[in-house]
């Protein structure tokens, strides 16, 4: 059938571009950071280098530059694809593009020299923070005026997701950074105390439900069916953890406060909400696994769908140990030590930057008019550099978690405290040193990746490459099934 | 709930938005809602002043450096905790706290109490060069703060900022920065700023008392 419009994979290219380079500056301040805390001396002085001023930017790069950019390319490449029709309106698009890599830059900048609100995962200061929730109200636009000229008229479940990930992040974004400007470079909040703490982990908490979470499960349930070559497991599954997954996730923040001056109550209902979420989170994890059953076999032969599985199966095991870390006389041990940094990590680099990778190495062949990636062998090298970094990384700050936790509430028989603080920094120092050489494996991994996307680039950037046209549907029949017989 | 009830929501984006924003939604009206409800009750009592000129621009400092990174303000109800940081934290003493500084890593120790603990002389050289003095130490060294002024007028702003959130400053409070300021580094701003916690915005001793002798969450020996 002839077709006369065609899908906007420009916008799409863009965001793979520019997740590709802010993946790798990220993960190298991340790299550069963690060798701070191995070695001291590299701070060399200098305050924009400076550890503390540092891990905010790679915090930012890695979750909101690299992540962002590709959650929105993915989104713009889905929405399309799902609902049969072109992105709607071109321009919005291509500026909520170019708008998102000037916060993006803007942030990347400010945070080194000093101007920041120290929420974390929110330390742009008041300026950024409009022109973010300015670019995020666009990026919602788009999305949902392409809904709306979809011409298949069940909405896709990865598009909920995307949904929900835009309404719920700008929801977060503009409760939490309520505040009063003193000046160009500096604002207060107009919370203080406790109410800004839960607020802030209201925010810190859903931020990564729904940018970490939702977002990439959006990604996750169109590029996984994609990948297996077959239809999601079950879909009355994932209605069901889709609603539990986004009401359930709003209650849970206060598990980041437990013991602390937050009333005592919020703290249990924090506690109970976390462990309820492990259903609709080992949920997902398991309709995108076993959407590959049957196709298992592909694993052998395609290591984007390697990537995906094994981004599951660490969704199912971070969750999980999100919620148990959530259980308070666990908490007691784990908070403020670095099992919270080997959670998150387990949830990024294994959940979150295995799917996204999966998901590129399946979308860039499409995107770029390709048949497939130029090197396949390139993708499984990167998939064994990646996991290994990983379980390095993780195995490493796990230990030192541990190590802290116990070391810091050993008693002498006599009642008083073993260990000195410094004896818990000595104790995990070479596990520090482990955990840069883990982040180093999964950054050059990364440049394995984007080598491997520049050769597959090769016709977009001689310009030679045709649109892919909107496979317009013929009018169908009304959807109502035919009526049961009668029985007799 | 039959199925043709959610396919109506899955074929149309407008019920499908509204009715994710909502579920969204509730949680936190639950949690947060309260909260502020208590949080507003909590007060400083009489005698309780919010940060002077030179503490807060120690703060602001602290703030800047992204202290909070690496050392939580916040001495959780264990006893293991009280025993090595002193007396838990509690709500009173971070009601001036915009944003609050409890802070979520310890990679090095708690700060809520560390007022009083070291002399001013120790911070001084421990911020410039932490080596110096414990040589272990992983701490990033910060040498600019000793020879970087503080800009009066600019405090004085944030200060009236802070009145309009709320923060009972008076006009000769603000009126006074400029005095309490001169000539001072933001080396001397910080240490005012550390050597104040724990002790310049603690409750009244009876209070103390009191709140001492009430029950410790238990750990496990």
């Amino acid at each position: 059938m002839a077709s006369t419009e065609y899908y906007n994979d420009r916008v799409v290219r863009l965001f793979l571009l520019a997740a590709t380079v802010w993946g790798i500056v990220g993960m190298l301040l991340g790299m550069y950071a963690a060798a701070e805390l191995a070695w001291p001396g590299l701070n060399l002085g200098i305050p924009w280098v400076t550890f503390s001023r540092l891990r905010p930017d790679h915090t930012f790069g890695v979750i909101f530059a690299f992540g962002g950019s590709a959650l929105m390319g993915t989104c713009y490449y889905v929405v399309q694809r799902t609902g049969h029709c072109r992105l709607a309106w071109d321009r919005v698009a291509e500026c909520t593009f170019w708008g998102w890599q000037l916060v993006c830059v803007l942030a990347m900048v400010t945070m080194p020299l000093g101007i920041t609100q120290s929420k974390e995962y929110a330390e742009p200061e008041w300026f950024i923070d409009i022109l973010t929730a300015i670019v995020w109200i666009s990026f919602g636009a788009v999305f949902f005026a392409t809904l709306a000229r979809r011409r298949i008229r069940h909405i896709y479940v990865a598009n909920w997701y995307y949904g929900a990930f835009i309404i719920a992040v700008g929801l977060l974004h503009v409760v939490n950074n309520l505040a009063l400007p003193a000046s160009l470079t500096k604002s207060y909040p107009i919370y203080s105390g406790v109410a800004d703490a839960m607020v802030q982990w209201w925010y810190g908490h859903n931020a990564v439900a729904f940018f970490l979470t939702a977002g990439f499960l959006g990604m996750m349930y169109y590029f996984v069916p994609r990948q297996a070559q077959q239809p999601l497991w079950s879909y009355r599954f994932s209605i069901v953890n889709f609603w539990a997954l986004i009401s359930i996730y709003m209650w849970a923040g206060s598990h980041h406060l437990m013991y602390t001056a937050l009333p005592d109550w919020v703290q249990s209902v924090g506690m109970a909400f976390s462990l309820v979420l492990l259903m609709p989170s080992w949920g997902s994890a398991a309709n995108g696994l076993l959407t590959f059953n049957g196709s298992w076999h592909r694993l052998r032969s395609d290591p984007a769908a390697k990537f995906m599985v094994l981004a599951l199966v660490f969704y199912a095991a971070s969750t999980s140990e999100g919620s148990m870390m959530a259980i308070k006389t666990v908490n007691s041990l784990s908070h403020y030590t670095d099992w919270t940094i080997a959670h998150v990590h387990s949830g990024s680099l294994g959940w979150v930057a295995m799917i996204t990778i999966g998901s590129l190495y399946a979308m860039a062949p499409r995107a770029l008019g390709r048949p497939e990636m130029h090197s396949r062998k390139a993708i499984e090298l990167h998939f064994w550099m990646h996991t290994a970094g990983t379980l390095l990384y993780v195995a490493a700050m796990w230990i030192a978690g541990v190590t802290e936790g116990m070391m810091w509430r050993a008693t002498q028989p006599d009642g008083s405290l073993t260990h000195a603080f410094i004896d818990s920094l000595l104790a995990i120092k070479p596990l520090y040193v482990l955990r840069w050489s883990g982040g180093v494996l999964i950054w050059l991994g990364m440049w394995v990746m984007a080598w491997n996307l520049w050769y597959t680039a090769a016709d977009a950037r001689r310009k030679v490459i045709l649109p892919v046209p909107v496979p317009i549907p013929e009018p169908v029949s009304p959807q109502t099934p035919a009526p049961l017989p009668v029985a007799g | 709930m039959a199925y043709r009830h959610f396919e109506f929501i899955e074929k149309h984006a407008w019920m499908l938005g509204i009715l994710t924003a909502s579920m969204v939604s509730l949680g936190g009206l639950a949690e947060i809602l309260p909260t502020f409800v208590e949080a507003n009750r909590v007060k400083l009592e009489a005698g309780g002043k919010p940060y002077e000129p030179l503490r807060l621009a120690g703060r602001d400092i602290y703030v800047r450096e992204g202290c909070y990174l690496c050392h939580s303000q916040m001495i959780r109800a264990l006893r293991f905790e009280t025993q090595r940081y002193g007396r838990f934290s509690t709500a009173e003493e971070s009601v001036y706290d915009r944003p609050f500084q409890w802070g979520s890593k310890r990679t090095g120790p708690d700060l809520a109490r560390v007022g009083g603990k070291y002399s001013d002389d120790w911070q001084r050289v421990h911020l410039t060069e932490p080596r110096a003095v414990v040589p272990q130490s992983n701490m990033p060294a910060y040498p600019w703060l000793a020879t970087a002024e503080i800009d009066a007028a600019e405090i004085a702003a944030r200060m009236r900022t802070l009145r309009k959130l709320g923060d009972p400053y008076t006009d000769a409070d603000i009126a006074a920065a400029a005095k309490a300021l001169d000539g001072r580094t933001e080396l001397d701003a910080l240490v005012a700023y550390l050597q104040g916690l724990g002790v310049a915005n603690e409750p009244r001793p009876a209070e103390a008392n009191a709140a001492a002798t009430a029950p410790v969450a238990r750990t496990s020996p």
